[in-house]
């Protein structure tokens, strides 16, 4: 791996010699677990593992609750309360699957805001950046499908409207639609496929999780200074970092640890808490719920999908000048969708030579802001589209626009950066002091 | 970490109060025997909600993914085994799956399912299906104080009928004011006495209708015990492991960090 250098896998005996030659397998473990890491890392870098844990525990318990699950209209629900009644800890299995996907998100969130605020994503790690972005959209999809499985109300409702976008795009929206259903209307058509595709994608994701692994090995991690790793020889890279292992490996498993008990303390005890009581009801094509609400983990986007209403003088514009090709619905389609596309490209939209938001004090007042928009339009993703939650959402969709395309480009151009530490065994030596030798 | 640990503790203080401030919608908490992490199903309470549910709620309201002879687990009503073999032939026979002839219903059935004109809705989810508690300001927050409050909806529907009627198209509604829309087609279902209880309880409207709110959490729920003894068990495992962790990080990065 280029990059920062560091001591290589050796293969001493025969066997290891006989095996290197012919797969260096220890040799890529090796590499990999013994990766130079930037030793100022803070407690927000815990999060990647956390997320390596929940891809494990989705895989595993998923492929268990497949044994047990049947996709058919007329069976799914059922065996779904088979599973909560007469499989052996099926109940342990299936909520701690459910809430799992909750974990996910939040982990996923936490990661995503941590990349925004430190500068990750910036040169040299935009592939990483992207290929992180790739890996949440599989994760949005995944789990849209995944919570169709269980066929209550929520799972029916959710497919029909959000399938519906699809339907949306002007001219071939209505194809696409049925092509995604497998017919007319969800049925038993729409839930094997989502079925399907529920077990495919996550196998997809732990490939590019690899990918995305790969690249930031490559470039080595950023940290808290945004300052990079000394290349100019072993000793001055050995003097900014430490091995994966031990040191960040320990210190990732206690994160991960009191976070996977908080996380069965919810499956124990308040398993239902994120979930919609609809959905305890099975899917019913004849009777709509009254609120249609996603998970929490697509209420910000939700919000700013429906934030762009006929009345937004923009709306109307862009209608007018496409002679009505982009309508109110397709408007908002483009911009829940634009909303996660603009995020994808702050590698480029950021103009700033600073790389850690630490150095940077204007910025710190708008990622903040940015932050507080993400709780907002969370909150108000999951309200009524009447009184002044329409308003709300305008804003924090406005918002979260003006940010990447805005406030990222100028903000670069005119920011004075504060003093920043030279290297980062300084910035380490600064928080603990010189270690004595 | 101090001052960390005192917003901590005075948000949840705060928040805390603003839960017992926001108390809309009807639906009032109630401190059942199965609720927290601790809790557990009253034995008594469910035989005497399953007594409410088999001489009243039956006529209309299946169970349909209930398994009779769960009747008899561990962590239910505990019934015996033989007695809920012969509650099973007294039901409503079932049309075999294998040989498409009617027989008696069996204790490996389900519990029988209610359709048709007038008859309500499946009860065996309702306690999860519904949610007694929204707030505050529609966050739903206050269920990790309160629980979601399934059973508390049913309570409170069952005492919420204000004696008030009306005709429309044909049917009859009674005005309730925990029912989404105000009037519900179920007539009060309950009434002083209605049931006779084996334990000698006095059967009023309150007690039956917080008996079968129990009793419907069981049938929605019926792992509910073995659920919390594994989060107990996790978190107490966790917890141990947790703390090992923290030392062992604790040591192994000592050598590399100073002290101030």
């Amino acid at each position: 791996m280029a990059g920062i250098p560091h001591d290589h896998y050796e293969p001493k005996t025969g066997v290891e010699k006989w095996l290197h030659e012919r797969l260096p397998v220890v040799a890529l473990i090796y590499d990999t677990i013994m990766i130079p890491t930037p030793k100022n890392l803070n407690w927000w870098w815990i999060w990647g593992i956390v997320l390596a844990f929940c891809l494990a525990l989705q895989i595993g318990t998923g492929v268990v609750l497949v044994m047990h699950y049947t996709p058919h209209v007329s069976l799914a629900f059922a065996s779904v309360e088979h599973i909560m009644r007469d499989v052996n800890g099926g109940y342990a299995i299936r909520y701690a699957h459910a809430n799992g996907a909750s974990l996910f998100f939040f982990a996923v969130y936490i990661h995503i805001f941590r990349g925004l605020y430190y500068g990750s994503y910036k040169a040299p790690r935009e592939v990483t950046w992207i290929v992180g972005m790739i890996i949440y959209l599989l994760m949005m999809g995944t789990a849209f499908m995944g919570y169709v499985l269980p066929w209550g109300q929520m799972s029916f409702w959710g497919a029909t409207v959000i399938t519906g976008l699809f339907g949306a795009i002007p001219g071939i929206g209505p194809s696409i639609q049925a092509w995604l259903l497998g017919g007319p209307a969800v049925d038993n058509a729409t839930l094997n496929r989502f079925f399907s595709l529920h077990y495919l994608l996550p196998f997809v994701i732990a490939g590019l999780v690899i990918v995305h692994i790969w690249a930031f090995h490559t470039t080595g991690n950023n940290n808290p200074t945004g300052v990079e790793v000394r290349r100019t020889s072993k000793e001055d890279a050995k003097k900014d970092t430490l091995p994966f292992w031990p040191y960040f490996v320990i210190k990732d498993l206690f994160a991960l640890a009191l976070i996977v008990t908080i996380f069965f303390a919810v499956v124990g005890f308040m398993p239902n808490y994120l979930g919609h009581p609809d959905n305890y009801i099975e899917a019913n094509p004849l009777a709509t719920p009254a609120h249609i609400v996603p998970e929490w983990y697509f209420l910000p986007f939700y919000a700013i999908l429906r934030a762009f209403t006929a009345d937004v003088w923009a709306v109307q514009f862009v209608h007018w000048i496409t002679f009505g090709i982009v309508d109110a619905k397709f408007f908002g389609v483009l911009a829940m969708f634009g909303a996660i596309i603009a995020m994808a490209l702050a590698p480029w939209l950021d103009t700033s030579r600073i790389r850690s938001g630490q150095f940077r004090p204007v910025f710190k007042w708008w990622f903040w802001l940015l932050a507080i928009d993400f709780v907002v339009l969370m909150w108000v993703g999951a309200m009524p589209t009447d009184g002044i939650y329409p308003y709300i959402s305008l804003i924090g969709a406005t918002y979260w626009f003006a940010y990447f395309f805005v406030i990222l480009p100028l903000l670069g151009l005119v920011e004075k950066p504060a003093p920043m530490p030279a290297t980062i065994e300084e910035d380490f030596n600064n928080h603990y002091g010189t270690p004595a030798e | 970490m101090k001052k960390l640990l005192i917003s901590a503790l005075s948000a949840l203080v705060l928040s805390t109060g603003a839960v017992a401030a926001s108390e809309a919608g009807g639906v009032k908490d109630f401190a059942f025997s199965f609720e927290g992490p601790f809790g557990r199903f009253d034995q008594q309470q469910l035989r005497r909600g399953f007594q409410v549910y088999r001489e009243v709620c039956s006529a209309c309201h299946g169970l349909k993914f209930v398994p009779i002879r769960s009747l008899a687990d561990e962590g239910g009503p505990q019934m015996d085994p033989q007695w809920v073999r012969d509650y099973a032939a007294e039901l409503d026979p079932i049309v075999d799956a294998d040989t498409q002839e009617e027989r008696p219903r069996k204790d490996t059935d389900f519990f029988p399912t209610r359709t048709g004109d007038g008859m309500g809705p499946d009860l065996s989810l309702m306690a999860k299906a519904r949610a007694g508690f929204h707030g505050p300001y529609g966050t739903g927050i206050n269920q990790l104080f309160n629980g979601i409050g399934g059973p508390e909806y049913i309570h409170a529907l069952l005492n919420g009928f204000t004696g008030a009627d009306k005709e429309e198209a044909g049917n009859t509604f009674y005005e309730n004011h925990i029912f989404s829309t105000g009037w519900i087609k179920m007539p009060p279902p309950l009434s002083d006495d209605i049931v006779t209880y084996e334990d000698g309880t006095p059967a009023t409207v309150e007690q039956m209708s917080e008996d079968v709110a129990t009793f419907l959490m069981w049938t929605a729920e019926p792992k509910m015990m073995a659920r919390k003894d594994m989060g107990f068990t996790a978190v107490l495992m966790l917890g141990l492991l947790t703390v090992l962790l923290y030392l062992t990080n604790k040591r192994i990065w000592a050598p590399h960090k100073g002290k101030h």
